[in-house]
């Protein structure tokens, strides 16, 4: 049995944990992995001198804040998917990003309503095919449908927030009718049933179990870089010129905010403005081989590798809208099953 | 059995021990029910009776099945040979049968994937030799699917059972035994006719705690891609934006798993075994000799290899040719740390939590106690998601109550003092996990006649005084193994941690689940080789400290 003297001994020791946080700080909860981001906060930290205090979250980063209100730490939200985004403005839980430099260098459709949320890089989800066995270089979104594809198409998890995303968008291009059709032809393609990663895709394709699969473009930056058996499941695919029969490339977002009670607000604006130069785009947009959202920085990584993309004109918010649509009918065509 | 009258109250220590213990289970609960009833909620339901509850349902059905049956198989038999039987390695396989557990699940399912795919060792060896080029050629085994999930979690949940079972099979009465073979019971018989169903009780204590993680579990189950009920939970509160309608689907699954539970233990009844008052002896294991004892060391041998040997030789190929051992520095340490102080201390309060409430209903007359216990129970019963999430708004408005008093008497404001200082983790792992050293600890005193605190009470001792000097002593393997169990969970927890933590700490865990979800798992391998090594040190020291004396 432990007393009491133990048992406050172990409540000091779990209070070891926590680090005194400097005067110049700025508190990071993000749902970016942390080896993706690190090279342009250490950066942030030498160029300002402030320190910047993280967390990585992954689901409930947005219950998070909203359950800590008033007196919690978190100033700077950074998430990876429109929705996210979105749900948090929706949650109150943001705060208006008032900068002139932030509306200069991000266009007004990446930008949240009032400025709520700001881009800082984007990415694609495209199509890439077997090098060996398909000879094309361009196709739509559409065209995944065609029964040439039977038992030769792979995809991760269709209630995946990717995926989610672009049914969404395909949602908003043509109506829930020709959605659930093209959920269902999908389907009907697969080699295999939807899961795995986006990286096990291309594993796939090298292996002989599908030619055609959707994949987000960073992972082919990530996987052509690769020094283990990765870098040959790069050297399988090749990616297509993709785009949605009457628009663009579908593009999803990393995006940040400021929380609503941010104790340093200043510090969060100074943060997300050093995010979008150029030095930040490249240090983070061109280290994980994203396009980088700030138009001064030219030839990023990933425009080498796989060209520029144009992003479809669908607006990210209608996207964000129609995401629970988009969960409904992939669940109805049963996809994932 | 009618439960004897009681002439003394248990110490008060042990009641508070309950009240607590079950309150702070009930927080989350409780917030999670609130959340459901919310008035927010639309209604989810028609939507998912028609399009995911029959598959999901269907899905989670077969890979509870599959994995019970599984499950049950290794740990039952396993236990069975080294408890009865003497043959090469025994003693070591004794206590490496439970490594498997060590490794969070889904890095084994990675692992797993890994192994089996098109550049893994048996297919590029396949390839080599056949002169076939592409998965076109041949066909072979893929573990991404609701066959390959059963595998994953049947191999590394097994240790549940094992643990639970061997306890029991090690303890039986030599009396029993030795009856049974006077009267000429064959071994096998002896395991039909008394081994098996001794053993029900902790066969099923096991098998829940294994089955709960297998229906709570998001990670192995969505990346082999099975459609379980938990993540229709997940795509519900993510994809639909409904935490009302997640919480709901939560508690559906719970009401369901409390009336799985309790229909096992009416069915069971009030049966009951218990050693004899005398000191149990330990029936002798019989000597293998030759085939017979190959054989039988082969067959311990092969869960341990699938389940442990091979993720963690993978694991450490990893380590070895990628470099890694350069990713040991001081922030690794610090997460080591982190994740010592943490599980240690969350597993130092279960198992005296758990004491406590097991004790105050085994002692008290109050036929609230064992309802207690129960309530205490049912943390391991909900996704670990789910339960950080419902402990997140109780614990939050602990700590926002206390910084405005503060700020309003001194004029400073402390933060956020649990979630702040990781407190807040280890309230979560306490609740999650109180369960296992209940059931652990549970099994361990079942198997000591009430009659022994009876006599010990006509002695004139107190209830502190029976825990003391007959419990502990007599239970202590079953405690050892109960927060050995806690620890190794604390140590993989991952949910709770990821949601839960302060800002700028990490554990094991989250430093390996950042690298698995930019999809680089193989960079996470020296963090989750220093988990199992973590958990291992306890394991040996718990082996050598006596569970195998004789």
């Amino acid at each position: 049995m432990i007393d009491k003297t133990r048992l406050s001994l172990i409540a000091l020791a779990s209070c070891l944990l926590a680090t005194p946080v400097l005067a110049q700080s700025v508190n990071l909860y993000t749902t970016r992995e942390p080896a993706l981001l690190n090279p342009a906060l250490e950066a942030f930290t030498k160029d300002t001198g402030i320190k910047v205090n993280a967390v990585f979250l992954k689901d409930g980063l947005q219950e998070r804040i909203k359950a800590e209100g008033a007196n919690s730490p978190a100033d700077v939200m950074l998430v990876v998917d429109v929705g996210e985004i979105n749900a948090a403005v929706d949650a109150g839980i943001t705060q208006p990003v008032k900068s002139a430099l932030v509306d200069k260098t991000v266009p007004a459709q990446l930008r949240g309503a009032q400025d709520n949320w700001v881009t800082l890089t984007k990415r694609g989800r495209v199509v890439v095919v077997s090098k060996e066995r398909v000879k094309q270089d361009a196709i739509t979104y559409e065209d995944l449908a065609d029964p040439k594809w039977k038992g030769k198409f792979c995809i991760r998890a269709g209630q995946h927030p990717y995926n989610n995303a672009f049914f969404a968008a395909y949602l908003t291009h043509h109506g829930a009718e020709k959605t659930e059709a093209y959920l269902k032809a999908l389907k009907a393609n697969t080699a295999r049933k939807p899961g795995g990663g986006d990286r096990d895709v291309a594993r796939d394709i090298l292996s002989g179990q599908c030619d055609i699969a959707l994949i987000n473009t960073y992972y082919i930056g990530l996987m052509s870089t690769a020094t283990n058996e990765q870098k040959g499941w790069f050297e399988a695919i090749k990616p297509l010129k993709t785009t949605f029969a009457n628009g663009g490339t579908h593009v999803n977002v990393s995006a940040a905010a400021i929380a609503k009670h941010a104790p340093n607000k200043d510090n969060a604006v100074k943060l997300i403005e050093y995010m979008l130069s150029e030095k930040a785009q490249v240090l983070y947009g061109d280290g994980n081989f994203e396009f980088p959202v700030n138009a001064d920085v030219k030839e990023s990584a990933i425009v080498k590798l796989i060209g520029t993309v144009t992003p479809d004109k669908v607006a990210l918010t209608d996207i964000a809208k129609n995401r629970k649509a988009a969960a409904d009918l992939v669940d109805k065509a049963g996809f994932d099953n | 059995m009618r439960r004897p009258p009681r002439l003394w109250r248990p110490s008060s220590r042990f009641v508070w021990a309950s009240i607590a213990g079950s309150g702070l289970v009930a927080l989350p609960v409780l917030a999670l029910g609130l959340t459901a009833l919310s008035p927010a909620a639309t209604s989810i339901w028609p939507h998912l009776v028609a399009n995911v509850i029959p598959d999901a349902l269907a899905n989670t059905a077969m890979l509870l099945v599959g994995v019970g049956l599984l499950c049950s198989l290794i740990g039952v038999g396993t236990a069975w040979l080294v408890t009865q039987y003497e043959f090469p390695g025994r003693r070591a396989f004794e206590w490496l049968l439970v490594l498997p557990l060590a490794i969070p699940t889904y890095l084994t399912a990675y692992i797993y994937v890994e192994f089996l795919g098109f550049q893994g060792p048996l297919q590029t060896a396949l390839r080599a030799l056949t002169g076939y080029r592409s998965l076109r050629d041949y066909w072979f085994p893929d573990p991404r699917n609701l066959a390959g999930a059963i595998f994953v979690m049947g191999i590394v949940l097994y240790p549940y059972v094992y643990l639970s079972v061997r306890a029991l099979f090690g303890l039986q009465s030599a009396t029993i035994v030795e009856s049974a073979r006077t009267l000429g019971a064959a071994r096998g018989a002896l395991f039909w006719r008394i081994g098996l169903p001794m053993a029900r009780p902790a066969l099923v204590a096991g098998l829940t705690l294994a089955l709960l993680e297998t229906l709570n579990d998001i990670g192995a189950t969505e990346y082999l891609g099975v459609r379980s009920l938990t993540l229709s939970i997940y795509t519900t509160w993510l994809n639909r934006g409904s935490l009302a309608g997640a919480a709901q689907i939560s508690c559906v699954m719970l009401v369901l798993v409390v009336v799985l539970i309790a229909t096992e233990a009416r069915l069971r009844g009030e049966r009951r075994f218990t050693l004899s008052v005398r000191q149990p002896r330990a029936v002798g294991r019989r000597r293998l000799s030759g085939r017979a004892a190959l054989a039988t060391s082969a067959i311990c041998a092969l869960p341990l290899l699938f389940g442990a040997l091979l993720p963690m030789g993978f694991l450490l190929q990893e380590v070895l040719t990628r470099g890694l051992l350069q990713q040991f520095d001081m922030a690794l340490l610090r997460n080591l740390w982190n994740a010592l102080l943490l599980s240690a201390g969350a597993a130092l309060i279960v198992v005296a939590l758990g004491l406590g409430i097991v004790a105050a209903g085994r002692l008290g007359r109050e036929t609230w106690l064992p309802a207690l216990a129960r309530i205490a129970s049912l943390g391991y019963a909900l996704p670990g998601t789910v339960l950080a999430l419902g402990l997140l708004v109780p614990l939050a408005a602990f700590d926002n109550l206390v910084a405005d008093t503060v700020s309003a008497l001194f004029g400073v404001n402390p933060g956020l003092i649990l979630i702040g200082s990781g407190a807040a983790l280890v309230i979560a792992y306490v609740v999650r996990f109180l369960s296992i050293a209940i059931s652990g600890i549970q099994s361990g005193l079942a198997r000591i006649s009430p009659r022994i605190d009876d006599a010990a009470r006509a002695l004139g001792s107190s209830s502190g005084e029976v825990l003391r000097q007959v419990h502990w002593p007599l239970a202590r393997p079953a405690i050892a193994a109960a927060a050995l169990l806690v620890f190794v969970d604390c140590l993989k927890e991952l949910p709770a941690t990821l949601l839960l933590r302060p800002l700028n700490v990490d554990t094991l865990a989250t430093i390996v689940y950042g690298h698995a979800s930019r999809g680089m798992f193989e960079d996470g391998a020296l963090a989750a080789l220093l988990i199992v090594i973590a958990g291992l040190y306890p394991a040996i020291i718990l082996a050598r400290a006596g569970g195998t004396k004789r």
